[in-house]
């Protein structure tokens, strides 16, 4: 696992070197100055070395610690630079790769999932390898010289740590142990908790209609309740932890001054080594205490390094055709399906689409009707291999779209999809998604074909007219026109709309269409709708029956001879025609 | 439609629009430090008995700490003093035994302290949720029009996880730190003054580090969080819209924004991490060289004044210690201010005003007697009525009908922008009123007045007769059921979706709602029938069956007016078939008002009123409209003939 992600630290290797050595430096420095000050006390003051010797050893005490100062500050830079340069080259590598994921890959992820894993995981690495790069290897460090110095000083009072040492470090694990179920329940309650809210901010209406504010606040105060309950009782082990430690290690300074005053008492040993040695014995203590804390910090590190992990090798199911650029067909919009089978994941569930075969001509205008969930958008995703078909070939200009590069393929399509996203930025650099190179007039008239142009200049800003949060401050029509308007700007040879007009009114709708008309003579338009309406007047409607095209034809054709066709148009025409 | 949903002007959340750091929590200044603080701690205030033992506990607990340490003066003392060597092991059993109570004390201590707060904080906070909660409820629908979901959920998470921590260790620290820290200079003093002048050169020395170093850190800080927002953001939105960016093969252009943005925080972060690190290696490098000065000066008093061994290592251990307060202080007021941001953003919305509600006229059962008069009563009779209290403080019962006017109505969202003008049109009781008209026109938004969701500037709206602003808001809404676009359905059993309309709704009365909306015969087929889980996000149903229940659920509630705002735009026509039995019988005897896109379900509206640019254009039923040749007719025939 460590292996995967060190390669992210390699631009930074010289800092991720450099930290520790400059630690290892501050160590040893500090570990000197004692020893310095005992040579003072006993050759200076005890010794008669006189205060020659005092300044020469208090000079050099003071180049030590200036020593030390400068090599704990460049540790911390180094660590600094290493540790966030890591994070910013894991981030760039994750959003590189969920780039290259199919539909399917983020469909498997979930996009929530996708975002905690790109923003908090890699946040939590981050400070894990920062963490690592100073505290890991300070502390044994400091653990392991104080521990060495203990031994020389006076082995026989060494042993209460073989005692302490075990106690102090079973019981923070054991503590630890029982704590984390406790807060991964904790963390359950704080989702049941969002989602309370949640449900209530999106309901609002709802919940206001029929007068359920009391209802709602007994709702969430139960999830509050749960919440709370939850929280005290993880928190109430952990403020355990500190009191303990705190008995541990007092008990063992108690044990040393015991036994260690009895050995002064009987005379061998010294009181100014007593004290040093109560000194080293509280470093070894706290040292293996920051040990212990970095240890479990590791482990909990190692699941968010397992998220990312699952994520960065995820290989692209979907790869870049061949086919160089120049033997490319050119882009005419002739679309072929050729006994396409598909199924989400291959080998398991359903098909969802089943042995569909049909060919559609450039320029011509085609719908597509069925009920909800035979596959009408599984249908139109594959087309720019937003999925790959599971058996059989789809065709685009009489080469399979397999043997395209990707984005070559998906230049010729100007797509509409059912949810619509709108990004933080102008109308205009919203619309310039379906062509960076647009001139204004360009801009102005998808805006018109799309019946977008009047409501744009409507906003005092017209074009310039900031859409919030991916455009919170237009309505669901206005959102789809937008839409459509920035895959026409696209001038693509195939047209996907996916029920991109639901929200839109029928004369507007039908305004749409006239233009579409008008202004993608040479385009092939793919059409899902609802409405028979919305295709009556196309060159083909492809009408779906749970996995399969039942039919195929014209209006006229259909309406003679397909009765699921037939069924559709009456259920939506009948008051029309008994009055028309 | 949700036409009018976010369209109220200007956002709330950060300066800057939507990915201030504001709405994401993080660091910012209070703008109120004091006036915040002492509300703030009115949460854990409340009760005094507990609080009182919690301050004990912190001052005890700070004080052993000092106290023991002290206790190496006697014990080092008496090793090298001329007792005999019994006398020394009696003495040194006695003060490690004071030692030993003193640890105790002070564990437990911590301890009590520790757990005091930790119940009250969660306690303090649960409540603060708690109210925040009931004030959300309380709040007009043009505030949620203002807020994004994330940004007020971020004042339940982020927000109130700040002002936990806050109350349940900042302040404690923060308090113990200065206990400790008095502690210490008091007894370093009191060993002996003239080393202690050595001290304060260190002292003063870590102080500048901390403030100077730690000033820079914050400063660094906090650009560091607002540059992680603005990273996040990003995030957030390119991965939501993933598959825009895949079909517009803009994965490049998304790649150069992130990486921009990426760099930038890495700018940023880098230093305030480099700062924020450096200053242990800082302070404790002059603690060492500090310590070692009064080591050399403590070693030479002891000869030129007799200064006594114990003395010496009693003030070398509390020169160690003096500087963890200093850190302690510095690192809890991060803490504390980010905290007080958030309580900040919390009171905030808990000072907003809620709707407003002046109306006293209220909604009844009443049974008729036999001589024709009505009288209220607790039973659950079919019949309703409103309660107006005259001046004289007698009631009048008149039954409600559903008869609704709208006379001269003006409404806008913002200031100076009309969405309507000067509406007048009436429903008498069992009408049914169709709206039509192009995407924004104001269809929604007539519908949202009449049970006030929102305000109007201008004109009067009747129910029965009575101004709706002088009804009681709830009572007004029970007489109005709404059924819209999203279904909007909840976490529990279908049973428990259904009875939302009316909590009180037997379970024979709800399966009858569910008949009525032709739902009853998918409801037998689900796994569990009636006790099927409806989960969040509604996935084990189809939108068809979801609508269906929002049906039921308008069904149960059995109001004298209705509203149904495009229920059936996004179901596919078979579904919708369906979904019309159900609607047609639910209309039955009601007032009804419908916005619909297709105009073959408005057509046997009682009167169809068109509507443009907030203007009434005609209005009359379906004949009359056809034969104006008007509006009406060149949508109807637009529809039937096509293009």
């Amino acid at each position: 696992m460590i292996k995967k992600l060190i390669v992210y630290l390699r631009e930074f290797r010289r800092d991720a070197i450099l930290s520790p050595l400059l630690i290892v430096v501050e160590v040893i420095c500090e570990l000197l100055l004692p020893l310095l000050m005992e040579r003072i006390i006993d050759v200076g003051i005890n010794g008669g070395g006189g205060m020659p010797y005092i300044a020469k050893a208090g000079a050099a005490m003071l180049a030590l610690s200036f020593l030390s100062m400068y090599a704990g500050v460049m540790a911390s830079k180094h660590a600094a630079y290493a540790s966030q340069g890591f994070g910013r080259n894991l981030r760039t590598g994750l959003f590189h790769q969920v780039q290259q994921f199919s539909f399917a890959g983020i469909d498997r992820f979930s996009t929530a999932s996708l975002i905690t894993r790109i923003t908090n995981d890699v946040s939590m690495l981050q400070n894990t390898v920062a963490m690592s790069l100073r505290i890991l290897v300070r502390a044994p460090m400091q653990l392991l010289t104080a521990l060495v110095v203990c031994l020389f000083m006076n082995a026989s009072l060494t042993l209460i740590l073989a005692v302490a040492i075990p106690v102090l470090v079973f019981s923070a694990v054991s503590i630890m142990k029982k704590v984390r179920p406790l807060f991964h329940t904790f963390q359950e309650k704080i989702d049941g908790l969002n989602a309370a809210v949640q449900e209530n901010l999106v309901a609002v209406r709802v919940v206001k209609a029929f007068v359920r504010a009391d209802h709602e606040e007994e709702k969430f105060d139960k999830a509050n309740t749960e919440l709370r309950r939850a929280g005290l009782n993880a928190v109430m082990r952990v403020i355990m932890m500190s009191p303990m430690m705190m008995i541990i290690l007092n008990a063992a300074m108690l044990a040393v001054f015991w036994f260690g005053g009895r050995q002064v008492i009987a005379g061998t040993m010294l009181t100014g080594e007593l004290y040093s040695f109560y000194l080293y014995l509280s470093q070894v203590l706290f040292s293996t205490l920051m040990v212990a804390f970095c240890l479990l910090q590791l482990t909990r590190a190692s699941a968010c390094a397992q998220r990312i992990l699952e994520v960065l090798e995820a290989e692209p199911d979907i790869r870049d055709g061949e086919t160089p650029e120049a033997e490319l067909p050119a882009s005419r919009g002739r679309v072929e399906f050729k006994h396409v089978s598909f199924r989400y994941k291959a080998g398991t569930g359903d098909d969802v689409l089943k042995d569909i075969s049909f060919t559609l001509e450039p320029g011509q205008f085609v719908g597509l009707v069925g009920a909800t969930g035979t596959g009408k958008s599984t249908l139109v995703n594959l087309i720019p291999r937003f999925y790959d078909v599971t058996e059989g070939e789809i065709d685009v200009d009489g080469l399979d779209i397999r043997k395209y590069p990707i984005r070559a393929l998906r230049e010729r399509i100007g797509m509409v999809l059912q949810k619509n996203v709108l990004f933080t930025g102008t109308i205009r650099e919203n619309l310039l998604w379906g062509n960076k190179d647009a001139t204004e007039e360009e801009i102005i008239q998808a805006a018109k074909n799309a019946q977008a142009h009047e409501f744009i200049m409507a906003h005092p800003d017209g074009y310039d007219t900031m859409l919030d949060q991916g455009g919170v401050n237009v309505s669901g029509g206005q959102k789809q026109r937008l839409c459509i308007a920035r895959a026409m700007l696209r001038h693509p040879a195939i047209l996907i709309l996916d029920d991109s007009t639901s929200a839109v009114d029928s004369t507007t709708e039908a305004e749409i269409r006239r233009s579409f008309r008008e202004n993608l003579k040479g385009t092939t338009v793919i059409i899902i709708a609802q409405r028979i309406s919305s295709v009556r007047h196309a060159d083909k409607i492809l009408v779906l029956d749970d996995d399969h095209i039942a039919d195929a034809g014209t209006h006229e054709e259909l309406m003679e001879r397909c009765s699921i066709y037939q069924e559709i148009y009456q259920s939506q025409q009948e008051g029309v025609i008994s009055n028309g | 439609m949700a036409e009018k949903k976010y369209a109220s002007g200007p956002k709330g959340g950060g300066p800057g629009g939507g990915h201030g750091p504001g709405a994401r929590g993080g660091y910012q200044k209070p703008k109120n430090a004091g006036k915040t603080l002492r509300r703030l701690m009115g949460y854990i205030t409340r009760r005094k008995l507990p609080l009182l033992l919690a301050a004990l506990c912190v001052i005890l607990s700070a004080v052993t700490g000092v106290a023991n340490t002290y206790l190496l003066r006697p014990l080092l003392n008496d090793l090298v003093s001329s007792m005999t060597a019994a006398e020394k092991v009696a003495m040194l059993g006695r003060t490690l035994l004071k030692m030993l109570g003193l640890f105790l004390v002070g564990a437990s201590c911590t301890y009590g302290q520790s757990a005091i707060m930790a119940q009250l904080a969660h306690r303090g906070v649960a409540r603060l949720r708690s109210e925040l909660f009931d004030k959300l409820q309380e709040l007009p629908l043009q505030f949620f029009d203002a807020h994004t979901h994330g940004e007020l959920m971020s004042r339940f998470s982020n927000d109130a996880d700040y002002v936990q921590q806050c109350l349940e260790q900042s302040i404690v620290s923060l308090i113990s730190s200065v206990i400790t820290f008095v502690g210490i200079v008091a007894m370093m003093l009191y060993t002996s003054w003239p080393l202690f002048l050595v001290t304060l050169l260190m002292l003063g020395a870590t102080m500048g580090v901390f403030v100077l170093r730690g000033k820079k850190s914050r400063e660094l800080y906090r650009s560091q969080q607002q540059a992680l927002g603005q990273l996040n953001g990003n995030i957030q939105e390119m991965i939501e819209g993933l598959k825009v960016v895949k079909a517009f093969t803009h994965e490049e252009a998304a790649e150069a924004e992130f990486g921009e943005l990426n760099e930038k925080f890495y700018s940023v972060a880098r230093d305030a991490n480099f700062y924020a690190t450096s200053i242990m290696p800082l302070a404790g490098n002059i603690s060492n060289v500090g310590y070692a000065a009064t080591a050399i000066v403590g070693g030479v008093l002891t000869f030129v004044m007799g200064f006594d061994i114990g003395g010496l290592a009693t003030f070398l251990q509390y020169c160690r210690q003096v500087t963890q307060p200093i850190n302690q202080v510095s690192q809890q007021i991060n803490a504390i201010l980010s905290a007080l941001a958030g309580a900040e953003r919390i009171f905030e919305i808990m000072d907003m005003p809620p709707e407003v509600d002046e109306g006293n006229v209220h909604l009844v059962r009443v049974r008729e007697t036999e001589d024709g008069t009505l009288s209220e009563t607790t039973e659950r009779t079919e019949k309703w009525a409103w309660k107006l209290v005259q001046e004289d403080g007698s009631a009048i019962l008149q039954q409600v009908e559903g008869d609704v006017r709208l006379h001269n109505v003006d409404f806008s969202y913002v200031p100076e922008k009309k969405v309507l003008k000067n509406i007048t049109f009436y429903a008498k009781p069992g009408q049914k009123i169709a709206f039509v008209g192009s995407t924004g026109a104001g269809k929604t938004t007539i519908t949202n007045l009449f049970n006030r969701f929102y305000e109007i500037q201008e004109g009067s709206i009747t129910y029965d007769g009575i101004d709706i602003r002088l009804i009681a808001k709830d009572d007004l809404r029970r007489a109005t059921a709404m059924v819209l676009q999203e279904t909007n359905l909840f976490t529990g059993t279908v049973m428990d979706n259904i009875r939302y309309g009316r909590l009180d709704a037997t379970d024979e009365e709800c399966v009858a709602a569910a008949k009525l909306a032709s739902a009853h015969s998918f409801i037998r087929r689900l796994p569990d029938g009636y006790n099927t889980m409806v989960t969040a996000n509604g996935a084990n149903l189809s939108q068809g069956q979801r609508q269906l229940l929002a049906i039921a659920r308008a069904a149960v509630a059995d109001p004298p007016v209705l509203i149904l705002d495009e229920a059936t735009s996004s179901i596919d026509t078979r579904t919708e078939r369906l979904i019309e039995k159900g609607l047609d019988r639910l209309m039955e005897g009601r007032t009804v008002f419908v916005i619909a896109h297709r105009l073959s379900t408005v057509r046997n509206a009682n009167c169809i009123v068109v509507i443009e640019h907030g203007e009434i254009m005609e209005k009359g039923d379906h004949a009359e409209l056809l034969a104006l040749k008007g509006r009406y007719y060149d949508l109807y025939t637009g529809q039937s003939v096509l293009d």
